[in-house]
Formats: structure tokens, sequence, C-alpha cells
């Protein structure tokens, strides 16, 4: 499913990489703690985190994760949209908490097969 | 990271990679001030300003092999969440001494994790390199210096499987000493 088919059943809006919205997803994640993402994340997924500092970046650009979602609204550091267009990883701030966030991909069919 | 001693791993690897002879481990436990000292320093080939400026940033690293390095701005982000920071001081052909402060009862410190055995690996894997871990409480402080070690154990190597199995069971009795068994 591509990124863009996939924003028009969340709420929120795109904070970067606004061109890159025909990537194809395949699969989520959910993690906060960078470790274990950076050991488990999801090649070519959406990761869902609450971490807004710019080490996420760096995390999406070693796991070659595509789009973050950042839930409940949290403010984005300045230096992390920075990077997040610097590195061509879309950015993606929703309302939704994580649980309802990966509830509703899930529901659109995003990493079942697994 | 899960917890603090895999941080310490980290910073400790980039003190090996600074060609360090002797790493000195220092944790501070302070309970009345509630602050948690840690400080890593090393006789390595320290960096210059301008490295040390890059080396708090994600996207640098010294690597080749990948285009970025965590282990400084993840420990650094670990201490801001928990009210504290990360700071560098280094001299080029004398060393590095990063100094990590946080609040010791935030909700988000990550725990110290086993300490005895990131300590042992770390002599393990590197038997050419002096440590020294020292870890301090309200209720007493506790020193590991393998140089001490290498002077009792003499010809022995200080990987020897009774050398390290020894020193693993003082960390861990040094740590119950200051600690009261809790960590």
């Amino acid at each position: 499913m591509k990124i863009s088919e996939i924003i028009e059943n969340i709420p929120g809006k795109v904070i970067a990489g606004e061109e890159f919205l025909d990537r194809e997803i395949k699969t989520a994640y959910c993690g906060d703690l960078l470790s274990r993402v950076m050991a488990q994340g999801p090649q070519d997924g959406i990761w869902i985190t609450v971490q807004t500092h710019t080490n996420v970046i760096a995390v999406a650009t070693l796991v070659e994760i595509p789009c973050i979602i950042v839930p409940e609204d949290i403010p984005i550091d300045a230096s992390t949209i920075e990077k997040a267009i610097e590195e061509e990883i879309v950015l993606i701030s929703s309302p939704l908490s994580a649980f309802q966030l990966a509830g509703k991909l899930y529901e659109m069919g995003i990493g079942r097969e697994q | 990271m899960q917890d603090l001693s895999l941080h310490l791993l980290d910073l400790v690897q980039n003190s090996i990679t600074a060609n360090a002879s002797l790493i000195e481990i220092s944790i501070e436990e302070d309970k009345k001030e509630d602050w948690l000292n840690i400080v890593v320093e090393d006789n390595g080939k320290g960096m210059d300003k301008e490295t040390m400026e890059k080396a708090v940033d994600p996207f640098y690293t010294t690597r080749t092999t990948r285009k970025v390095g965590l282990g400084l701005p993840l420990f650094k982000a670990t201490a801001q969440r928990c009210g504290g920071d990360l700071k560098i001081q280094s001299t080029v052909g004398q060393g590095t001494k990063i100094q990590i402060g946080l609040k010791l009862s935030h909700i988000d410190r990550p725990p110290f994790g086993k300490m005895e055995d990131t300590i042992v690996s770390l002599i393990l894997c590197n038997a050419e390199i002096d440590f020294v871990y020292s870890h301090k409480t309200n209720y007493g402080e506790f020193i590991l210096d393998t140089r001490e070690v290498r002077k009792v154990i003499g010809e022995l190597p200080i990987n020897n499987v009774e050398v390290i199995t020894w020193i693993q069971s003082y960390i861990r009795e040094g740590l119950n000493e200051i600690n009261g068994g809790v960590l």
C-alpha cells in the first residue's frame, strides 16, 4: 500500500517528505527504545514512535525505514524535521495514539502477512 | 538502550578505537542530591575541537561502513531525557573524557544492567588494555583496577578463566556491598 493511501485513512499531517508519498509500505513497527528499533526495525515499513530527537532519523536511515509517524500530536524538534527532509524520510504527525495508529494500519492490512 | 551498561559499552568501544591503553569508568550515585554521575576517561588519541562538536551528531561517524554513529548521541539523549546532559572534553594526543550527569530517580532512567558482565567482557576482549572501574554510593565505594590485579597475578594473563571469574565475583560483591543488594 502506498503512503498516500494510508494517510487518507488516518488523521494527521505530513511534516516532511511530501514528495515521497508514493512509496510502497508492507509492514509497520511500534517502538520507542531506539536500540530495539535498530535491531528489529521494519525495513521498508512504517515506524510509530513518540521519540522526536534527530536520533530517530539516524535510526530510520540505518534500518532503511521510509516513513515515521509521531502520535499524540507530539511537537517534533525542528532539527529532526530538517534531517528528515535531508534524508528523504516521510514524517507524519497524528493526533491518534500509537495504539490507535497501529490498529488503523492493521485494519488496512499492513503487516498482517507476518 | 535497555540499560546504562550497554550505553557504557558503546562509549568504551570508542576509547578502544582511539587506541587507549587505560580506560577509567567512574560511577557516582548520590541519593541525597538525587544525581547520577558517569565518567569515562581514556588516554587515547583524543579529538580536535571540530570532531568533538560533531561527535554528538548522529549523522557523524568515523566509520566508513555506514553513515550514522549513535553511541554518543543516544547516551546524550538518554541523559537529557532524565534531566541531565552529556559533556565531552578532549585533547589531541592526550585522551578524552566523557561526563554524563542525570537525575538518579528519574522515571525514564534506564537501570544499570549487569555491570559485572559488561566490565568482565571488556577485560576479556581487551586484555592489553587496563581498566579502572570505580562505583560510589552513599553507602560506600569500591574500585577495580586491573593494574593492581596484574601485580597480584604475576605472569598469569588477565583473561585467564580463573582470574576473570574472580574479577566478576569481586565486582558483584562490591556492588552488593555499596547497594545493599539492590541495583
